[in-house]
């Protein structure tokens, strides 16, 4: 079974490797986006679907990554991919520290508190005291990375930027695969369907929620690094409440306590604001509203949630 | 105990209540409870409703802290261990109401019981490393034999939220026996289950106990089960005990049949 998966996991990555050489530019970034997206909902799926705890604010960390990223690449010319490790460690260090009061209060006490930690981010984005730094409203431009000389295949930055995301993704679904199945990532559901079982079978379950909500922010953070340059620009009105509650649909829509639906989350917020333009350009918001309706009443588990009761079906129907 | 007990083990009992109180706000939940559970013994736990039972299940697991008196298992106070360490010094136990994981299957909510006997954290598990592997396999070999002991293995792989009550019941003893406890506390485990199941569970018992070198406390309200496997009963009422002996020697106690069934009704003109 893990091995299937594992397959499965390699030939979609494959398959979407292939693409770099097959659409145009722009689908690229498309693409690059949904990559992005499914990074930052996979941290996410960690602390909400598989831990249970509601965060409302996960806009936030993926702000603190884009602007580590930006800021070490803009003013202190840090290579791309060495920021990455470094908004992974801030955004971690930031997690745990935030995670440490906030999962005290637990349930709708810490939806309202990573909420407020979400409305709060644009203002000290732009707080004039660390303006020399963030580039206060203005924001910084990034230079897209150019492919390193040498490759054997011909790139352009675009197929190199998208190769580089797909990549970091890959690693990073794959890491989190392997530790929601292993003795960690049971203990995660453990505290999420009895607390206090969990704890009577050995389950530290303040440090456990504190250190997945630290690794899921870590892990949206580094979606922040890499949207930043696929963006080529970070400014703090990017980074409204409205990006944490995207990232907590895209979340739904896939399916909560799965690896895949992140993919399938990321998929869908990257994709239906155009799509709800072309079908109507006075009121896309409707058009996406419905959508949304559509999929809740459809697919409750989310897409990842159907699609496997749809291939456990076909497993039972005898030969 | 004496300096020269020399012998640490075997003569000594694994757990030791002694005067043991709580209170909430005015209410004396139990009022100074004294009794010991041997090695390998099966110690039945009963009285009325609100007797006291269910506070002393929690003060022995750890999930309230009696305002005096003190519970040891094995000389070891419990007083200052943390609820998610009282499984690491040997205690493991049931929810009355079945506390299972309800999204996980049989083998997931088995394994999660392991966690304690676990070492590895997010690193290792997110990079595979060998001592993942190791833990994996140790667990699985816990695993294979209580499933086949509590004959789970048809089911391993459904969702326990599916399974009839009798079979999550055994669910959740599997689970408290991954974790090798040397105490086994029951909290009322023959509570919705039929005539039959409840011959299997005594049956079950003992084989546990023979098999896992264990002690059992068993705090339940089917006289009949508590009877049949104990090897000694503590009776409670109103938060004190009021008997601690043989099944026979508490059955036959006047104030544990004057706790049951009331005061003799005929000459009672005294304090009316």
């Amino acid at each position: 079974m893990r091995v299937l998966r594992f397959l499965a996991g390699l030939l979609f990555v494959a398959a979407a490797a292939g693409l770099a050489f097959a659409v145009s530019d722009y689908r690229l970034f498309q693409l690059t986006t949904v990559a992005v997206y499914a990074v930052a909902i996979l941290g996410l799926a960690l602390v909400t679907g598989f831990n249970g705890q509601i965060s409302l604010g996960h806009g936030a960390f993926y702000a603190v990554g884009a602007y580590v990223t930006a800021i070490l690449m803009a003013h202190y010319g840090v290579p791309y991919w060495a920021t990455l490790p470094a908004s992974a460690a801030i955004c971690a260090a930031l997690g745990f520290l935030i995670g440490l009061p906030a999962l005290r209060l637990g349930g709708l006490y810490l939806a309202l508190t990573t909420f407020a930690l979400a409305v709060a981010t644009p203002q000290l984005l732009k707080y004039h005291a660390f303006e020399g730094w963030t580039g206060g409203v203005q924001g910084l431009v990034l230079d897209k990375p150019d492919p390193p000389p040498g490759l054997p295949l011909p790139l352009n930055a675009d197929q190199w930027l998208y190769l580089c995301t797909l990549g970091v993704s890959a690693v990073l679904f794959l890491l989190a695969a392997n530790l929601v199945r292993g003795r960690i990532g049971l203990a995660m559901r453990a505290v999420r369907d009895h607390p206090l079982a969990a704890e009577a079978t050995g389950i530290d379950v303040a440090l456990l929620k504190t250190r997945t909500f630290a690794v899921s922010a870590m892990v949206t953070g580094v979606a922040g690094s890499m949207g930043a340059v696929a963006v080529g620009f970070v400014a703090p009105d990017s980074f409204t409440v409205m990006l944490s509650i995207t990232l907590f649909v895209g979340l739904v829509v896939g399916g909560v306590a799965s690896v895949a639906g992140p993919v399938f989350g990321g998929a869908f917020i990257a994709f239906l604001p155009n799509i709800a333009e072309d079908i109507s350009k006075a009121a896309p918001g409707a058009v996406y509203g419905v959508v949304l309706i559509a999929f809740m009443f459809l697919l409750p588990s989310g897409v990842a949630g159907g699609l496997g009761r749809l291939l456990r079906r076909a497993a039972r129907r005898p030969a | 105990m004496p300096p020269y007990a020399a012998h640490p083990d075997a003569a000594k009992p694994l757990l030791q209540v002694s005067g043991v109180s709580v209170r909430f706000g005015g209410i004396v939940a139990l009022g100074g409870v004294s009794f010991e559970v041997g090695r390998r013994q099966i110690c039945g736990l009963i009285g009325p409703n609100g007797s006291g039972k269910t506070t002393l299940f929690n003060c022995i697991s750890g999930i309230y802290r009696p305002g005096a008196g003190e519970v040891r298992l094995e000389e070891r106070s419990l007083r200052s261990v943390s609820r998610h360490r009282i499984v690491d010094l040997g205690i493991g136990r049931t929810f009355q109401n079945v506390a299972l994981f309800r999204s996980m299957s049989v083998r997931e909510n088995m394994l999660a019981g392991a966690h304690h006997l676990g070492r590895t954290g997010f690193i290792a598990n997110a990079l595979l490393l060998p001592p993942v592997w190791r833990e994996a396999a140790a667990a699985r070999r816990g695993l294979d034999r209580l499933l086949d002991l509590l004959r789970l293995r048809e089911v391993a792989d459904a969702p326990v939220g599916s399974l009839p009550f009798g079979t999550q019941k055994r669910v959740e003893l599997a689970r408290a026996l991954i974790g090798r406890p040397k105490l086994l506390l029951l909290d009322e485990p023959a509570g919705g289950l039929n005539h039959s199941e409840v011959d299997e569970l005594a049956e079950l018992m003992r084989r546990i106990r023979a098999e896992f070198d264990l002690s059992i406390l068993l705090v339940e309200h089917h006289m009949n089960l508590v009877m049949r496997v104990s090897d000694k009963v503590v009776a409670l009422e109103l938060g004190l005990k009021i008997a601690d002996g043989t099944p026979v020697e508490v059955q036959n106690d006047p104030g544990v049949i004057r706790a049951y069934l009331g005061e003799p009704a005929a000459p009672a003109p005294a304090h009316a």
